[in-house]
């Protein structure tokens, strides 16, 4: 579904992502994790094009991204993608936000996307707030409204870069569970995050990255019990008791 | 020493009224196709000051040097003395039959503050964070249909301040028709100035119309935004 083969980019001098070969296949869950700065976001955002990228292939659902003449409007109307800041319009209501794309891109009659936004914010336990602006929601609120705004499109793909990375503790769970329930239903997924027990209990693999190289990709049970690279097994230390 | 005889009633009724109200009628009339053509054409340019396409881009900035900084009184002589020469004596002909004062004015003004009104719109555009743009584009919207549906209205919602202003000045500018000829309230009052020799009554009847005037258009915008751009503030 997602195939990168010997990707390259720089930001000018620095260079982000280095021959970078992964593969997601349809139905996959794949968590991306890495000390900050190690270009994780950007990998992920590559996939949809808010980042190009300067060298190698890139090909996500039949959609060339190193093609100058791929559409990409309508790559990216097949996947969804979800913010750290949730990035809510706010001047739109929970359920305008949620329709605006469907009627206005794939022009689905307002009624039948209204009924359809009720569905996906039933899905996400927020159907009574469906006339409320943004402002008047909490975090974990947002970013459930923003991942049914993302679903309302149908995608064939979620992206997710560490959405629940701005959220308070005790909003962390509410969204993590959606998002578990969307990957049962056999979503494909790419997620930044740093919640290890989402990784452990929902990914099938685990990719580890560190200065815009990826270091190792495995099985999650075999990438906390057994990480095979000096930097992750720092890195999971500093996770698991960043006092030390 | 002060001999003025004050007499307000000539001004509260009779002929001179009636010139007064004709006055307000058309400055009314200036204004109100002023303020929607100049804030649709300050739209357009602020979009098109903000293209990728660089021709488009270079259009817009040099459209709002040009009548930004140059004075409204010598654009509104350009267009009304100017065009005459340019245009062939057929059109000038239909244009002196159909109110060809009227409409210079009113092309002036709309021009000359839609230059004002797209400057305070990009920089209603420029205070939206970019994670807006993003979030909209990475749903699919091509960047127009984002500029559409997603920042301009908010933007704009951001702009309604200075916009208001802008509005305000086209009102008040709307009084430099009189110099072509437009019977606009200025012009009327300085006639009724010119047969009465009440210039004091005549010019704080006018002072007064504009006032009240320019609180309405501050109250209609003021009642538009909270009302439809900002129900959920309220």
């Amino acid at each position: 579904m997602i195939k990168f083969q010997g990707v390259n980019k720089w930001f000018k001098q620095l260079h982000v992502l280095k021959d970078i070969d992964l593969q997601i296949k349809q139905g996959e869950v794949v968590v991306v994790c890495g000390p900050s700065g190690s270009g994780k976001s950007t990998l992920i955002r590559t996939i949809n094009q808010l980042e190009p990228i300067e060298q190698g292939s890139l090909v996500v659902d039949g959609f060339d991204l190193s093609c100058k003449k791929t559409d990409i409007n309508k790559l990216r109307a097949e996947v969804g993608f979800v913010f750290q800041q949730f990035n809510l319009y706010p001047h739109l209501s929970t359920i305008n936000n949620i329709t605006l794309a469907p009627t206005k891109i794939r022009n689905t009659p307002k009624k039948e996307a209204e009924e359809q936004a009720m569905i996906l914010l039933e899905r996400v336990g927020l159907a009574n707030k469906r006339d409320s602006f943004p402002s008047q929601l909490s975090g974990g609120q947002q970013q459930r409204v923003a991942i049914a705004r993302a679903l309302a499109m149908k995608p064939r793909i979620m992206l997710f870069d560490e959405p629940t990375s701005a959220l308070d503790p005790e909003m962390i769970g509410e969204v993590l569970a959606v998002m578990q329930d969307l990957a049962k239903s056999g979503m494909t997924m790419g997620c930044v995050t740093h919640e290890m027990g989402f990784a452990r209990e929902v990914a099938d693999r685990v990719v580890f990255m560190d200065h815009g190289v990826i270091l190792e990709e495995a099985d999650p049970e075999e990438f906390f019990l057994n990480p095979q690279h000096d930097r992750a097994k720092q890195f999971l230390k500093q996770l698991l008791s960043p006092m030390h | 020493m002060l001999s003025y005889q004050f007499d307000w009633s000539i001004i509260t009724s009779g002929k001179y009224f009636e010139w007064l109200v004709s006055g307000l009628v058309l400055t009314l009339q200036i204004s109100t196709v002023g303020i929607i053509f100049s804030f649709i054409i300050g739209l357009l340019i602020a979009v098109m000051r903000m293209s990728y396409f660089r021709p488009v881009r270079w259009f817009a900035h040099a459209y709002l040097e040009f009548f930004r900084n140059t004075p409204l009184l010598v654009q509104i002589f350009f267009w009304y003395f100017g065009s005459y020469k340019l245009l062939p004596t057929v059109a000038n002909d239909w244009l002196n039959n159909n109110n060809f004062e009227f409409a210079a004015a009113v092309i002036a003004l709309t021009i000359y503050t839609s230059a004002f009104i797209a400057e305070d719109i990009r920089s209603g555009v420029l205070s939206i964070p970019k994670e807006q743009l993003e979030a909209a584009r990475s749903a699919g919207f091509s960047y127009l249909a984002a500029m559409q549906y997603i920042i301009l209205p908010q933007a704009v919602r951001i702009t309604v301040p200075p916009l208001v202003n802008q509005f305000l000045n086209l009102a008040k500018n709307s009084s430099l028709a009189m110099t072509i000829g437009v019977a606009e309230l200025t012009y009327q009052a300085r006639q009724v100035e010119s047969y009465s020799f009440k210039g004091f009554e005549a010019f704080t009847a006018a002072t007064l119309v504009y006032l009240v005037l320019s609180i309405i258009i501050t109250a209609l915008v003021h009642q538009y935004n909270v009302r439809i751009l900002n129900p959920h503030r309220a």
